[in-house]
């Protein structure tokens, strides 16, 4: 257990020594929503009614720029291959670096959230929920992200098909995501999003583990 | 002694070794080429000149005959890659990421062919080219999925390390694609009533039955010898890539 | 032939866009096929065999 939490404590240590570079993603997560507006106007009704996906396409954006730092970085210095040899089964240091990037990209997210929720008009109540949401669909996404990057790591331009991989396979947890929101479906949106967001989260440090470990062969 | 020659080939080897595979399936190409050519001419035949109009769809009944076995193909090209992607990665078949890398670009065509002629049928139906109801929907995430998958296979210069991510790729997918289809269908009665239109009328009658599964026949035959051809051209340009990579080396060396 | 629908349009522009697109996939397949029968013909010309089959020298 101590080397499962070392490892997410030297993933964390990392990041932020890189200077700031989880901050960035949290610029662009901001910067998205601002866009937005300028996009489609600055009617607050219409925003009000849209904030909520706008948000998280905001947020799917910012998780897909970011899954490339989870391994490339790792490879190319070879931690990589020593993490392959460690006592630590290749399964549990996927899901330690999987938690230290939740930690360093959504949780910064969701509290950059109340910024957007200002920009973009958005009742008390619906900021609450988006986040509730946000907190359950975020670990779902970053465990196709980290499949998508154990798939390309490696390649040379494995940062741009590592979205287009991920893209599809993510668009269930938009769709309940956003909609929990909903004031019908909502229970029932939440209930599948919390299925799938388990599922996947449990899963994917196996598929991952796998392709990590062809990958270096 | 050559692994071309070892004893008498049984017949997991035949199935399963390159060189055995390209011996046999030789003799695939030509009668497979030949039933494709004369189910597409029987179909077409029956599709213009000897069925009438549907009762429900009129004479749009006709696009029908190619918008439902290009999206039968799409799924069962998907299929096909599924099960080769196991042959990867369960059973080590030396054959199976060639099938996998053979197949995708077909159903990516399937796909999209079903997604036009999907659209046009869709025009004097709904009103519209697009409709993102629940069936469309899927079949464009498909689509995308295909599309990725392509790109995974050219991005690796390793093909053999590529068949086995790509494999890993592909089985995430097959068991995505019921969640996906699942949460679309939500997705779509969130936000617009559940839709009325269905594929056919409640039975179809045999005059409308016979050329759809004709058709359906010429094109599953048509993936079959397109796959076969595919997979023969992969397995040549493997040897090629060997042969030139060895030459590279012999030139070196001298 | 089949009666001049109200939709002759929509199914001739549906046929021949598969038309095209299932011949223009043939005939990829097909050039794709002869593309790698040359490579390994010149290779084979050049004198470079598989070990399997037999050394010229």
């Amino acid at each position: 257990m101590t080397a499962f939490r070392a490892l997410i404590g030297r993933d964390l240590k990392l990041a932020f020594r890189a200077g700031g570079e989880a901050l960035t993603l949290v610029l662009f997560f901001v910067m998205v929503a601002v866009i937005v507006p300028f996009a489609i106007g600055p009617d607050r009704p219409q925003l009000t009614r849209l904030a909520p996906a706008i948000v998280w396409i905001a947020a799917f954006l910012s998780m897909l720029l970011g899954l490339d730092r989870l391994f490339r970085n790792d490879d190319e210095d070879g931690s990589l291959t020593l993490l392959r040899h460690a006592n630590l089964p290749l399964e549990a240091v996927v899901a330690a670096k999987v938690i230290a990037h939740w930690l360093v990209t959504a949780l910064p997210l969701l509290l950059a959230t109340p910024v957007l929720a200002l920009l973009l008009s958005m009742s008390w109540a619906q900021w609450g929920q988006t986040v509730l949401a946000l907190l359950i669909g975020t670990p779902a996404l970053v465990s196709f992200g980290a499949l998508g990057a154990a798939v390309t790591v490696g390649l040379r331009r494995g940062g741009l098909i590592a979205p287009v991989l991920i893209l599809p396979l993510s668009i269930p947890v938009m769709i309940f995501g956003v909609g929990m929101l909903d004031p019908l479906a909502g229970s029932g949106a939440t209930l599948f999003l919390i299925a799938l967001s388990l599922v996947v989260t449990a899963f994917s440090p196996f598929a991952a583990a796998l392709a990590l470990r062809v990958a270096g062969e | 002694m050559s692994v071309d020659t070892v004893k008498q080939p049984n017949w997991f080897s035949r199935l399963a070794h390159p060189g055995q595979f390209l011996a046999w399936s030789r003799y695939l190409v030509w009668p497979l080429a030949i039933a494709t050519l004369l189910s597409f001419a029987i179909g077409l035949w029956f599709a213009f000149f000897n069925s009438p109009e549907d009762y429900q769809m009129g004479d749009m009944v006709r696009v029908m005959y190619v918008h439902v076995p290009n999206a039968w193909l799409s799924q069962l090209v998907y299929g096909v890659m599924a099960v080769s992607a196991l042959g990867t990665l369960v059973w080590r078949h030396p054959l199976a990421d060639v099938a996998n890398k053979a197949a995708a670009p077909l159903g990516a065509v399937f796909t999209a062919l079903a997604l036009y002629t999907g659209s046009l049928w869709g025009r004097p139906t709904w009103g519209t080219f697009w409709e993102w109801d629940g069936r469309m929907t899927s079949t464009l995430v498909l689509l995308l999925i295909y599309l990725g998958i392509i790109a995974l296979w050219r991005a690796f210069d390793d093909q053999l390390k590529a068949g086995r991510i790509v494999a890993i790729v592909t089985l995430v997918g097959a068991l995505n694609i019921p969640v996906i289809k699942f949460s679309v269908d939500w997705w779509n009665t969130l936000h617009q009533p559940a839709s009325v239109f269905t594929a056919s009328g409640p039975k179809m009658p045999a005059s409308i039955l016979t050329p759809l599964l004709v058709m359906m026949l010429a094109f599953t035959l048509l993936f079959a010898l397109l796959q076969v051809v595919r997979m023969r051209t992969e397995i040549l340009r493997r040897r090629a890539e060997t042969l030139s990579r060895q030459a590279a080396l012999q030139g070196a060396a001298k | 032939m089949i009666a001049e629908g109200a939709h002759l349009e929509f199914i001739v522009w549906a046929y021949a866009g598969v038309g095209v697109l299932t011949l223009a996939l043939i005939g990829y397949v097909a050039w794709d096929a002869r593309r790698v029968k040359q490579r390994l013909a010149e290779l084979d010309k050049a004198g470079i065999r598989r070990r399997s089959a037999g050394s010229n020298t």
